[in-house]
C-alpha cells in the first residue's frame, strides 16, 4: 500500500507532458539494420533466424557486445561498458535485475517476439530514461497500427542441432480502426551444447517461455489508451561459466499509458504508469561438487511513470521527458554447512535497497542551416537510496560504522552534437558530460562473488558519482555503390568505479582469492573506433565489412577489464525476392590488452564462418519463410574476450526455422 | 486574584490526582521479573528465594542471575537485605567453587537482586553444583542451600585453561547474548583460580579477537577490536563483527600487562585455530 501511495505521489508531483521519440535517430550509426527491425514479414525475412534470441540479435550491433556466462541471459555492453554504466529499458520502463551476479540482464526478461525494434544510443545521448555513462538500450515493444487488418497470426518453429535447441512461437494480432490487440507466446528449450572440440559444455542448457499481450484503444483521434503485459519465466538455466545455475528467473512487466496526438506544436504526449516485479533464484543442486550448498534468491520490484512530450516549433524538434521510478531490491544468501548440526548461514547480499529517481530530460534538435542540425540534450535527476532493513544496514555498518541509512545525489547530464547531412556524406561531432550513481552492488553489495577474478566484492556507499566526459565523431561517405563509415568515441571517466583488493579482509566464498571493495580510480579512459564498409557488387550482391578497435586504460595505464580486442566482420549477401543467402566471416584478434587484475588472460584470436540461407514462398494467401544455415561451419573451437572464464562457444550448429504467416 | 482563588483548589486537586495516579502505576509495575524466567526456588523455613535467568536454566559459562526473596509468612517480598552466595561443585575427591560476582540490588526495582556465576563445567546428568545463599534481614542471618542443574552449552561459552605463567584462568562470554549480523558489543569475564574457592577478577590484561567461520574456510570479518579491561564493569570489552548467521569460532589470545602471551596463537596458513577460543552460533 505504501508503495502505491508513493507511486501516486510521484505521479501527482510530476504529472506533465511527454513525447514519443522521433523514429530513427542516429541514422549514421550503422546500427539501423540491427536496431530498427520490426518483426513483420519483411524483417522476419531479413533476419537470419526468425526465432533468433534477443541476445544473438543484439550481438549483431557494432556498438553492443554481449558478455556470456552461458548460452542464455547474455549481458549487453555498450562502448565496452557493462550494466552498471549503461541504461537498459523496456519501452522507457526502468527494470532492475534481481540477481547480484548479473545473471539476469534486463534483456533476458523479454523476447524478440515482444519487440518492434531496439534503440541504441551511445553515451550521453542515451540518458532520456536514466543517467548512464556508456549509453542506453531501449527495447521497444510492438505496437499494432489502428488499421482494419483483422486477425493475423503466425507460427514459428525452430530447431538447432547443437544443443537440440527447440523453439516455438505463436503470434496473434487483431486490429480495427479503433482497437488493436496482440498476443504472443514463445517457448525455447535447449540442452547442453557442444563446443568445437566435440565436448559437451555441461550446464549450458536453458528453458524459458514468454507470453505477452499488448492492446490499444483509440478513444478519439487525439486520445489513445495502451496497455501491455509481459510474463517471462525461465527455469533450469545453466551457467557453465559460473559456480551456480538458475532454477527460476521470473518477470511480470506491466504498463498502461495514454497517448495524446496533436497536430500543431505539440505532436505527441505519452504518459505511462508501469510496474514490474522480478524473482530470481540461483541454484546449485545440479552441481555435484560444491564446497558448500547455498540458496541465493533475489527480488526486485519497480514502480514508475514517465511523461514524454514531443513538439516541433519552427526549426526546433523538442523532446521533453519527465520520469520517476522507485525500486526495491533485496537479495539474500543462505549457506548450508556440511555439518548438518550447524545452523545455516544467512546474510543479505543486497540489504533491501530502495532507489528513488526523478529526472527531467530535454532535447532540442535545431536545423541551424540547411542540412545542418544542432542537437542539444540534458537530463537532471535526483537520485536517492535508502536502506530500511535494520539487519542489512547493520551488516554494511560492519564495514562502514558511520554509514547513513539514506543518501541522495544529483545526477546531471549534458550533450551537444552537430550533424551535417549531405547527399554523399554526413558527419557528426558531439561532446557530452554526465554522471551516474553507483549501482546497488557497487554501493551496497555484501560479499558478491565474482567468479571471473575470484574475489568477493563488497559495496561502498561512500562512492562519489562517476563522471564522464566524452567526444564522439561519426562520418559516412557514399560513392556510387560504396559506402564507408568511420566512427570513434573517447570517454574520460573520472572517479571510475572498480573493485580494489583489500588485503586486510578475508574472503567469504570458499576458495575465493580475497575481498575487493568498490573504490574509484582517479580516472579511466575508454576509446572505441570502428570502420564500416559496404559495397554493392552487383544488383543482388553486396559486401559488408566492419572493423572495430577499443582500448580501455586506468589512470596508471593498466588495462580495463572486458574491453573488446580488435574485431572484424565481413559478409557477402545475395538477396532476391524469394531467396537470400549470406556467408559471414567473423573474428577477433588476440586479446593483448587484457586486465590481469580482473583475472583476464590473453584470449587467442578466432575466426568463424557462418552460412545463412532464406526462402520465401506462398501457400494460397499465406506466406512461409524458411530460414536455415550453419553457424561455425568449420567447427572451430573458440572463446571470446566476453566469454566469462574463457568457456568455449558453440561448435558447428545447423539451424532451421519455419515461419508460417496466416494472413486471415 | 479572585480567579486565582477559584483556580487554586482545582490546581490542588489536579496535583493530587497526578500524584495518586503515579502511585497507582508503581503498584501496577510489580512485575520486576519481565523477560526473566524462574529457574528454581530455594526454600527454607522462613523464606523462598526465587532465582531467575533469561533462559530459565543454568548453563555452563556465564550466567546472569536475578533473584528476590519472599517471606513465607505473608508472601511479601523483602526489599532490604544483604545477600551473598557460594556456588559449589561436589566432585568425588574434592569440592570447588566458581567465579562469582557480588549480589547487588537492581537499580530501579524494589525487590530484585542480581549477580553472575561462571560455571566452568557441569557433571553427568547436569548435577553436582549447588548454591548456598547467606542473607541478612534486619540483623538476622539466614541460610539456604540446594543443588541445581547446570546444563551444557552446546557451544563453548567458557574456557578454563592454564596460562604459560602457571596460573589457571577462566574466561567466559557475557555478550553478545543475542548475536546479530552487525558489529556486536562483546564482553567477557576473566578470573583466575587462586584456590579451589577463590576466583578473583583479572585486571588489565588484553584479549585479542579473531572471529572465524570454520565451515566457510575460516572466513573472518573486519572491524573487530581486541578486548580491553573495563574497570567499571570489571569485564573485557571489544567489538565483534559477524557478517552472517551460523557458527563462529572466536579465536582468542590472552596477553598480560607486559603483552606476554599466556594462552592462544595467531592464526596463519598452518594454524587454523587458536587453542584459546569461544564459540557463537546463531
Amino acid at each position: 500500500m505504501k508503495k502505491i501511495l508513493l507511486f501516486l505521489v510521484f505521479i501527482n508531483g510530476f504529472y506533465c507532458f511527454s513525447q514519443t521519440k522521433p523514429k530513427v535517430k542516429d541514422t549514421i550509426n550503422n546500427l539501423n539494420e540491427i536496431i530498427i527491425t520490426s518483426r513483420r514479414k519483411l524483417s522476419n525475412y531479413r533476419q537470419e533466424k526468425a526465432l533468433s534470441s534477443i541476445d544473438r540479435y543484439l550481438e549483431k550491433s557494432s556498438k553492443i557486445n554481449m558478455i556470456k556466462r552461458g548460452n542464455y541471459a547474455w549481458e549487453p555492453t555498450i562502448n565496452n561498458m557493462v550494466t552498471d554504466r549503461i541504461s537498459v529499458t523496456i519501452d522507457g520502463m526502468q527494470i532492475y535485475g534481481a540477481c547480484t551476479d548479473k545473471m539476469d540482464p534486463i534483456t533476458s526478461y523479454v523476447d524478440v517476439s515482444n519487440l518492434e525494434k531496439v534503440e541504441v544510443n551511445s553515451g550521453q545521448e542515451g540518458v532520456e530514461n536514466g543517467n548512464c555513462i556508456g549509453g542506453n538500450i531501449d527495447l521497444k515493444l510492438k505496437n499494432t497500427a489502428f488499421k482494419n487488418t483483422g486477425l493475423k497470426s503466425n507460427i514459428d518453429l525452430g530447431y538447432e542441432t547443437n544443443g537440440n535447441y527447440k523453439s516455438t512461437g505463436l503470434d496473434f494480432a487483431y486490429a480495427t480502426n479503433k482497437f488493436t490487440i496482440n498476443v504472443d507466446g514463445i517457448f525455447r528449450k535447449s540442452e547442453n551444447y557442444i563446443d568445437g572440440n566435440g565436448n559437451e559444455i555441461l550446464y549450458s542448457q536453458f528453458q524459458k517461455y514468454n507470453i505477452s499481450a499488448q492492446s490499444a484503444y483509440k478513444i478519439t483521434n487525439k486520445h489513445q489508451i495502451h496497455a501491455s503485459l509481459i510474463y517471462d519465466k525461465a527455469t533450469d538455466v545453466g551457467y557453465p561459466a559460473l559456480p551456480m545455475d538458475v532454477s527460476l528467473a521470473k518477470a511480470t512487466i506491466a504498463s498502461i499509458s495514454h497517448i495524446y496526438k496533436g497536430n500543431s506544436v505539440v505532436k505527441n504526449i505519452e504518459t505511462k504508469l508501469y510496474f514490474n516485479t522480478i524473482t530470481h533464484t540461483m541454484d546449485d543442486t545440479k552441481r555435484p561438487d560444491v564446497p558448500i550448498r547455498m540458496d541465493m534468491p533475489g527480488w526486485s520490484d519497480t514502480y514508475g511513470m514517465y511523461s514524454k512530450t514531443y513538439l516541433t516549433y519552427k526549426k526546433h524538434r523538442i523532446s521533453l521527458n519527465i520520469n520517476a521510478h522507485y525500486n526495491k531490491s533485496i537479495a539474500e544468501m543462505t549457506m548450508y554447512p556440511n555439518d548438518p548440526l550447524e545452523n545455516s548461514m544467512f546474510m543479505y547480499t543486497w540489504p533491501d535497497v530502495k532507489t528513488m529517481n526523478t529526472g527531467l530530460f530535454l532535447k532540442d534538435e535545431i536545423e541551424v542551416i540547411k542540412d545542418g542540425f544542432f542537437k542539444f540534450s540534458t537530463r537532471v535527476s535526483y537520485h536517492k537510496n535508502r536502506l530500511d532493513n535494520e539487519v542489512g544496514l547493520a551488516s554494511l555498518r560492519i564495514f562502514y560504522p558511520k554509514m547513513e541509512s539514506s543518501q541522495s545525489r544529483i545526477l546531471p547530464s549534458l550533450s551537444a552534437n552537430y550533424l551535417q547531412k549531405k547527399e554523399n556524406y554526413n558527419i557528426s561531432f558531439g561532446l557530452g558530460y554526465g554522471e551516474r550513481a553507483p549501482s546497488i552492488s557497487e554501493a551496497y553489495g555484501f560479499y558478491l562473488f565474482n567468479s571471473f577474478d575470484g574475489f568477493d566484492y563488497v559495496g561502498n556507499p561512500m562512492l562519489k558519482n562517476e563522471k564522464s566526459l566524452e567526444i564522439n565523431l561519426n562520418t559516412n561517405y557514399k560513392l556510387k555503390g560504396v559506402s564507408i563509415g568511420l566512427e570513434g568515441s573517447y570517454f574520460y571517466i573520472k572517479d571510475y568505479i572498480i573493485g580494489k583488493t583489500n588485503t586486510s579482509l578475508t574472503e567469504m566464498t570458499i576458495g575465493a582469492n580475497g575481498v575487493r571493495i568498490y573504490t574509484a580510480l582517479n580516472y579511466a579512459t575508454i576509446f572505441n573506433t570502428s570502420v564500416n564498409f559496404k559495397y554493392n557488387i552487383a544488383n543482388n550482391f553486396s559486401l559488408n565489412s566492419s572493423l572495430g578497435y577499443s582500448l580501455g586504460k586506468s589512470d596508471d595505464k593498466k588495462n580495463l577489464p572486458l574491453i573488446s580486442p580488435f574485431s572484424y566482420f565481413t559478409e557477402i549477401v545475395y538477396s532476391k525476392n524469394k531467396f537470400n543467402a549470406s556467408i559471414q566471416l567473423k573474428g577477433n584478434g588476440n586479446q593483448t590488452n587484457y586486465s590481469v587484475m580482473f583475472g583476464e588472460d590473453e584470449t587467442p584470436a578466432y575466426t568463424i564462418i557462418n552460412l545463412n540461407l532464406g526462402n520465401k514462398f506462398f501457400i494460397k494467401d499465406n506466406t512461409v519463410l524458411l530460414k536455415y544455415g550453419v553457424e561455425n561451419v568449420l567447427d572451430s573451437y573458440y572463446s571470446t574476450y566476453a566469454d566469462w572464464n574463457n568457456f568455449p562457444r558453440q561448435g558447428r550448429n545447423v539451424f532451421l526455422n519455419i515461419s508460417y504467416l496466416l494472413s486471415k | 486574584m479572585k480567579t486565582l482563588k477559584y483556580l487554586l483548589p482545582v490546581l490542588f486537586i489536579f496535583i493530587l490526582f497526578i500524584s495518586c495516579n503515579s502511585d497507582d502505576e508503581e503498584v501496577k509495575k510489580v512485575d520486576e521479573t519481565e523477560n526473566l524466567t524462574l529457574v528454581k526456588q530455594f526454600t527454607n523455613d522462613t523464606h523462598i528465594i526465587e532465582v531467575y535467568t533469561e533462559s530459565g536454566m543454568f548453563k555452563t559459562g556465564y550466567n546472569d542471575i536475578s533473584l528476590r526473596i519472599k517471606n513465607k509468612a505473608d508472601n511479601s517480598y523483602i526489599n532490604d537485605l544483604t545477600i551473598s552466595w557460594m556456588p559449589m561443585m561436589a566432585m568425588t575427591t574434592m569440592n570447588h567453587s566458581c567465579p562469582k560476582s557480588n549480589i547487588k540490588k537492581v537499580e530501579g526495582t524494589e525487590f530484585m537482586y542480581n549477580g553472575y556465576l561462571v560455571f566452568q563445567m557441569t557433571g553427568v546428568d547436569n548435577s553436582g553444583w549447588s548454591i548456598k545463599f547467606m542473607y541478612n534481614i534486619n540483623g538476622t542471618d539466614y541460610m539456604v542451600e540446594e543443588g541445581i542443574s547446570v546444563f551444557n552449552n552446546t557451544r563453548q561459552r567458557v574456557a578454563t585453561f592454564m596460562g604459560s605463567d602457571g596460573v589457571k584462568y577462566i574466561l567466559a562470554m557475557v555478550n553478545p547474548n543475542k548475536p546479530e549480523i552487525a558489529i556486536n558489543q562483546m564482553s567477557v569475564t576473566l578470573h583466575k583460580m587462586e584456590s579451589m574457592m577463590m576466583f578473583p577478577v583479572v585486571e588489565n590484561f588484553t584479549i585479542t579477537l579473531d572471529p572465524r567461520m570454520p565451515s566457510m574456510n575460516n572466513h573472518s570479518s573486519t572491524n573487530n577490536t581486541d578486548l580491553a579491561y573495563n574497570a567499571t564493569t570489571k569485564m573485557y570489552d571489544g567489538n565483534l563483527s559477524l557478517t552472517m548467521t551460523g557458527y563462529w569460532r572466536l579465536n582468542l589470545k590472552l596477553l598480560n600487562e607486559n603483552n606476554d602471551i599466556l594462552k592462544g596463537e595467531d592464526l596463519s596458513d598452518s594454524i587454523s585455530e587458536s587453542t584459546l577460543y569461544l564459540e557463537i552460533e546463531f
